[in-house]
């Protein structure tokens, strides 16, 4: 049994793959996330981690307690404004390349909470990837939105995760401001252009994959 | 169930008549409410005298705009002695919502009054720290006021 006598003595020695596609696989299938259970949902996010729906098999080993060690961010848990710099603070520590899932209604768009002192959706505050309804939504549906974004990682091009430049990282802008490109190196030139244009904001550094428009 | 709690009051007015401005006595609660001049007085007497050892509760409320005295806060105070619970309320005008402190009397009363600061604007004087604590600190406005509209004045942005 095993790939060793059935599959690799018919290959040769040296195989060619695309880089993204290694690349890919390697980032999705290790997919490092940073806690930031906030309120019930956060509940949720420790069962799917424990032994029944066990996040581990999907690559999600050890969920980091320091921004800076870890790949995605599951911001579980209605977000105060209060709390939304620190938010955002907390998501510009991590390094390239990061992910957000946005987990619950809470996170996604307020929930059940209209009202003066909740962030009517995280999107307001960092870029999402993948956003779980739910309140709060079961572990298989936790689950599902990590098979979802390594789906969506393993559709990404490595040349789009560029670390923000110098100069540019000191013209902050908030986020989901940045215009909607298409393509990948040529895009950096009006970007550097629009973000010297706006006023700029002490908050937020733009990030290479912020490419959608939040609300 | 109230006899004993009636009784308290009725040692509240022997002390001063001027303490006891009303009593109310519903669903087995008893409700003393006091000038706010000298609501000090009154939890000093009851905590030391009266065995009230124990503050709470300290919130506040808002009667709605058009009420005069619009802001009340009400002091639960409860005593471990006689397992008896009293509820002392101090009505507070809209142009002067300016009260004592009892932090001097509870120490627990500090983090209450700096809530009912935050939500209401009821100050309290002679506090030690009042300030903001629920709210982000650049928040503007008094949040649990009738006439603070539910969603907020403005959606939030990262500016």
């Amino acid at each position: 049994m095993g790939l060793e006598n059935t599959l690799f003595e018919s290959l040769p020695d040296v195989v060619t793959v695309k880089l993204d596609a290694v690349v890919n696989w390697a980032r999705k299938s290790s997919l490092w996330p940073a806690t930031f259970g906030l309120a019930c949902c956060a509940i949720e996010m420790m069962n799917t981690v424990s032994a029944r729906n066990d996040l581990s098999r999907f690559g999600a080993e050890t969920f980091r307690a320091s921004p800076r060690q870890s790949d995605v961010m599951i911001v579980s848990g209605r977000v105060s404004r209060k709390m939304a710099p620190v938010l955002r603070r907390i998501y510009d520590q991590m390094p390239e390349p990061k992910w957000v899932i946005s987990m619950g209604a809470c996170a996604t768009s307020g929930g059940v909470f209209d009202n003066y002192a909740i962030v009517q959706g995280v999107d307001k505050v960092v870029p999402v990837d993948v956003y779980v309804p739910g309140c709060p939504p079961r572990p298989e549906m936790l689950v599902h939105a990590i098979t979802m974004l390594q789906e969506k990682i393993m559709k990404e091009s490595v040349k789009d995760r560029r670390d923000t430049f110098e100069p540019e990282s000191r013209l902050s802008v908030v986020p989901g401001t940045l215009p909607v490109t298409e393509g990948t190196a040529l895009e950096r030139e009006t970007e550097v252009e629009v973000a010297q244009n706006e006023v700029s904001r002490p908050y937020t550094i733009p990030s290479r994959h912020e490419r959608r428009r939040s609300s | 169930m109230t006899e004993k709690l009636h009784e308290f009051v009725e040692k509240l007015k022997a002390e001063n008549a001027s303490w006891v401005v009303d009593v109310n006595d519903a669903h087995g609660e008893v409700t003393v409410v006091v000038p706010r001049e000298s609501i000090v007085d009154v939890c000093w007497v009851l905590k030391t005298k009266h065995g009230f050892d124990m503050l709470a509760d300290l919130c506040g409320a808002d009667r709605g705009p058009e009420e005069d005295p619009r802001f009340e806060v009400n002091y639960h105070v409860f005593s471990t002695k006689h397992y008896n619970r009293l509820r002392l309320k101090v009505l507070l005008s809209e142009v002067d919502p300016n009260v004592t402190t009892v932090t001097t009397v509870w120490k627990t009363a500090n983090w209450h009054e700096r809530e009912t600061y935050d939500l209401f604007g009821v100050i309290f004087d002679g506090h030690p720290d009042l300030r903001r604590i629920l709210l982000p600190s650049d928040f503007d406005g008094h949040a649990l006021r009738k006439d603070y509209p539910l969603r907020g004045y403005e959606p939030y942005s990262m500016n």
